[in-house]
């Protein structure tokens, strides 16, 4: 079944607490991550449905050097960004049921890495 | 909705995280449940998974099973063995060796060193015919100034002069405890349900409907004991948000209002959003009549405020203030985050009172999802108290207090007043301090405002001890003796803020270095030995006695209990029971020991604040009658008694500070200094000061940064990481550009508490810690009501692009070999009589040498050459 990291970027506030709890992990040296933080705006929506509001938005990226923390998950822990992740918004599991918990309340997005198991 | 806590708690593998056990040994390591609690770290102890070998610690996980944090740990805590391990951390107690600034040390035994202060203290201050007033104490935040360091100074040193150093109008806090504790008689803090061990899942317990954060990004600060994540889980659950900041911040984007106020303005705001209540009925009617005082003279003065009054003020819509007034009145549940921009204000007290008015008014207290009533986890209460019970009385009779320095105000607060201790310091009045005493604080890099003037204040102190787990430019420009403490990873320690009591257990080793616990025990057998012998002679009697009465007395000759006579009063009062609530709770198990608790897993709730609605109780008042623990037993939404007695006019007015009013009337002093200069800001990265020497704190945030506007930038042509002079007439520093387009173009933002550990030490650099001070530019001495709140967080500045041209003279050769910026201080007065400095003026450039500096002109990249990371291979 293949392993998957759930985020629900609604929520991510840009912490870096994935980041470093992934350096951390696997070692990483000085501008190498497992999982990089992305950032849209902030901007302020001139057009359409959305003018006058502000989009600020994150979203973690998986890496190459993600192993889906395979060690680590297998004695029973979770991986480690989503154990440290502050506010709460990554989920890890098979992916079939990470799709289940996605209901169109917030936004979601659902990262596989090459590791299958 | 995604977020689902027992979905969490029944995921965990149990197993897995040990539960039940709090050491094991995992793959070769040994690992520990426990607690931090700075230094390094914050205002919160999260719950963690120390992982040790061979007494160095060389993990840190949260732990899923802590239900504070819930294994969430934020990237300082998980960052901790870098800061622990830092390789120049000092080992053993050193002396100056050469002269002050030089950086040159000899390292000393524990034993030298403290016989060096004693002796000190005896020749120069007892026989010398002084009293120990005149030795000055500071404490930074966080760890220190709950428990410790008043303690020392009262217990230890004898002193009743203990506070933060150039901290004018004690402008942390102590505003908003203060200003509650008029109206409400007790704290009120936003109800995310950590006050109870089920959290989430809680029976009583609901998110709030509305949530505003007001003055600070709670994300980061973590300020005040209160993680900012759990705001995050409310939102989750549907909470909304109202935000007012100068400043669009990640949780401003996400409400459904921001109020982009003009810094300084918030009394304004708060007054208005009054008037709409008020004036709209929008008022928790019942709430009011069983519960407040003083409604109807508050509506009739609120009167006057209408939003288009304030909507002047604040530089904002009238409307939004209308509307935002009313989504937070009108929801059922509603909870209002404050944050330190309310104790850095000229207002400040009436601030804080004006907005707990706004909680009370609609019923908003001790309700579920509104600001709760806490106080300190089974009333332990050590710290400033301590003080006051343990220094002599006529000594204490000669505290440093507010009156000295701002006559028509009263002392209410139990830290020494930052500016009569500002005009010892620079005029001898009303006597001299020949001592300065400063454990876990840098002042001189991070809260003292007008650091260049506090450093010229401090350069003659006769005698001087820093102790710190790190050597910091505070402990190069002054120290005479340094003191290695350890850090969280190494004391066995406790910790109270509000609720769960919880322990920290050491875990790894460092040299010589001792805790803050052990070194009060250490300086007290020393100096005063006849008290310590008899009541801390050891690590656990002094931990046996935090709990079981808070310090306080309990003479088991005679049975009587005593207790300090008041928050700024000498002296013990008799009373029923010393004894603290967890004494009780524990006595006839006997496991109300230190060690139980590490054993238990290290945390334990009290159910005082896990209590809803305590004023229908009974829970506040000491008569155990229902009502608030008030003069009138009502909320005084007027509080003409309380202030009255401190000297306050109870009646909320909004004034703008010195510069503000220039700012706003002078055409050419706005010209000069074109920008409300916002600053203090926190980054994930670090905790004030903390964390600069850490790697992976810089690899994210590796220099100060200076918001500007994308107008700004255009116009002054600067682009993202230019280094740029912010410049007023008390001085200058530096700090890199990085363009913020939703910034207001008459702000900009600086950040504070920066110094580079890689720098060098010695004068003039002093790890570089002046070149990029905020504090260079801000002023002590002005302060609003109640000697309370300095303007900090809104100065005005002028900017300009670093060139190779006007870096010389540096900041910090100007402030430690030319005599500083301003020369003609009168202390008292805020700003000095010189000509105001001028980067074109009054110095002379002559004598300077000119000093290359390391990196001024980089970009970042050159941190790879500092920590000798090889990339790109
Ligand atoms: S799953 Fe593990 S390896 Fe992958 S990003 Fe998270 S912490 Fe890094
Ligand atoms: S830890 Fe969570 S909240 Fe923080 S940056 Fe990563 S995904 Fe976002
Ligand atoms: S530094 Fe972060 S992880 Fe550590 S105690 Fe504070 S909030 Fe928790």
């Amino acid at each position: 079944m293949t392993k998957g990291i759930l985020i629900n970027y609604e929520f991510c506030t840009g912490c870096h607490s994935c980041e470093v709890a992934c350096k951390k992990e696997l070692g990483l040296d000085f501008g190498e991550f497992g999982i990089k933080l992305e950032q849209v705006g902030p901007y302020k929506y001139q057009t359409g449905d959305l003018s006058e509001k502000w989009e600020w938005t994150y979203l973690p990226v998986l890496t190459k050097a993600c192993t889906m923390c395979e060690d680590r998950v297998k004695t029973g822990k979770m991986p480690a960004c989503v154990q440290h992740c502050q506010a709460w918004c990554m989920y890890f599991g098979d992916v079939e049921d990470l799709a289940r918990k996605i209901d169109g309340s917030s936004r979601c997005a659902l990262m596989t890495g090459a590791v299958t198991s | 909705m995604l977020f689902n806590y027992q979905e969490f708690l029944d995921g965990i593998n149990r197993d897995a995280y040990h539960e039940g056990e709090w050491q094991w040994e995992e793959d070769g390591y040994t690992v520990t449940r426990t607690y931090t609690y700075s230094a390094p770290g914050c205002h919160d102890s999260c719950g963690v998974l120390m992982y040790t070998k061979n007494g160095k610690l060389e993990r840190v996980e949260g732990d899923p099973l802590d239900p504070c944090a819930n294994g969430r740990l934020c990237m300082r805590c998980l960052n901790l063995p870098e800061g622990v391990n830092y390789e120049q951390r000092p080992k053993h107690p050193m002396k100056r060796a050469g002269k002050r600034g030089e950086n040159k040390w000899t390292e000393i035994s524990w034993e030298e060193a403290l016989e060096t202060i004693a002796t000190w203290i005896r020749v120069n201050i007892d026989e010398a015919g002084l009293g120990r007033e005149s030795i000055f104490v500071n404490h930074g935040t966080g760890r220190n100034i709950s428990s410790w360091v008043p303690f020392l100074g009262g217990a230890c040193l004898g002193t009743p002069n203990i506070g933060a150093i150039g901290f004018s109008g004690y402008s942390c806090y102590l505003p908003r405890t203060c200003g509650t504790a008029a109206g409400i008689g007790d704290f009120p803090i936003v109800d995310a349900s950590e006050t109870h061990e089920d959290r989430y899942n809680n029976p009583e317990w609901l998110p709030p409907e509305v949530i505003v954060i007001w003055g600070c990004e709670p994300l980061k600060s973590n300020a005040d004991g209160f993680l900012g994540h759990w705001l995050n889980v409310c939102l989750q659950m549907g909470s909304k948000l109202v935000v007012i900041d100068p400043q669009l911040t990640w949780l401003g984007a996400k409400a459904d209002f921001w109020l982009p106020l003009r810094p300084g303005t918030d009394l304004a705001l708060a007054l208005a959003w009054l008037n709409v209540i008020t004036t709209e009925e929008l008022e928790d009617k019942e709430f009011i009549e069983l519960w407040c005082a003083y409604y109807d003279e508050l509506k009739e003065h609120v009167a006057q405020f209408t939003p288009e009054w304030a909507a002047e003020i604040c530089q904002i819509d009238a409307e939004l203030i209308r509307k935002s007034a009313r989504f937070y009145a009108k929801a059922s549940r509603g909870a209002i985050q404050w944050g330190l921009a309310f104790d850095t204000q000229v207002d400040s007290i009436q601030l804080c009172q004006t907005v707990s008015n706004l909680m009370s008014v609609c019923g908003n207290i001790d309700k579920p999802g509104t600001n709760i009533l806490v106080r300190n986890g089974f009333e332990i209460n050590p710290g400033y108290a301590t003080a006051q019970l343990y220094c002599p009385e006529e000594t204490f009779a000669k505290k440093l207090t507010v009156d000295l320095v701002h006559p028509n105000c009263v002392q209410f607060i139990g830290m020494a007043d930052c500016d009569a201790v500002n005009r010892a310091f620079e005029s001898g009045r009303p006597y001299p301090i020949k001592m300065f005493w400063s454990q876990g604080s840098n002042g001189i890099t991070c809260s003292a405002t007008a650091s260049g003037r506090v450093f010229k204040m401090l350069q003659n102190i006769e005698f001087c001890v820093v102790a710190d787990p790190y050597l910091t430019p505070t402990a190069v420009a002054f120290a005479d003796i340094f003191l290695p403490l350890k850090t969280t990873a190494e004391r066995d320690s406790m910790r109270v803020w509000w609720t769960p009591l919880r322990a920290m257990k050491g875990v790894s080793e460092w040299y010589d270095a001792k805790s803050d616990e052990e070194l009060v025990i250490a300086l007290g057998l020393k100096l005063n030995p006849e008290l310590f012998q008899k009541r801390w002679p050891t690590m656990d009697a002094l931990k046996q006695d935090y709990l079981d009465t808070g310090f306080n007395i309990y003479d088991e000759q005679t049975g009587k209990s005593y207790r300090s006579a008041g928050r700024s009063k000498a002296g013990r009062i008799e009373v029923a029971d010393a004894h603290t609530n967890y004494y009780h709770k524990h006595k006839d198990n006997g496991d109300g020991t230190y060690d139980n608790l590490v054993q238990r897993g290290g945390y334990e709730y009290d159910d005082f604040c896990a209590t809803y609605r305590k004023y229908e109780k009974g829970m506040l008042r000491p008569d155990g009658s229902p009502g608030f623990a008030t003069p009138t037993g009502r909320i005084e939404l007027v509080p003409f008694i309380t202030f009255g007695a401190w000297g306050i006019e109870p009646y909320a007015t909004h004034r703008e500070s010195i510069s503000a009013t220039r700012w706003l009337n002078d055409a050419e002093y706005k010209a000069k200094y074109p920008f409300i200069c916002i600053n203090g800001t926190r980054s994930y990265e670090f905790f004030h000061s903390e964390n600069r020497q850490q790697k992976t704190m810089r690899e994210f945030h590796p220099w100060p940064l200076v918001k500007v506007s994308s107008q700004t930038a255009k116009e002054y042509g600067i682009s993202d990481g230019d280094w740029l002079w912010l410049e007023n007439s008390e001085g200058r520093c530096r700090q890199k550009a990085v363009i913020d387009p939703t910034l207001n173009p008459n702000y900009v933002h600086a950040e504070h508490g920066w110094w580079f550990p890689e720098a060098k030490p010695e004068f003039p650099h002093l790890f570089d810690s002046f070149e990029c001070n905020i504090n260079n530019l801000t002023h002590s001495y002005e302060t609003g009501p109640g000697g309370i709140g300095n303007p900090l967080k809104s100065i005005c500045c002028r900017i300009y692009k670093c060139t190779k041209e006007n870096m010389s003279p540096t900041p910090g050769e100007v402030i430690t070999k030319l005599n500083g910026y301003r020369n003609n201080f009168i202390a008292c007065e805020p700003f000095a009589r010189d000509l105001a400095y001028d980067s074109t003026c009054n110095i002379n450039k002559d004598v300077i040498k000119d000093t290359p500096l390391a990196d001024v002109f980089g970009d970042g990249s050159s941190l790879d050459t500092i920590y000798g990371n090889k990339k790109g291979e």
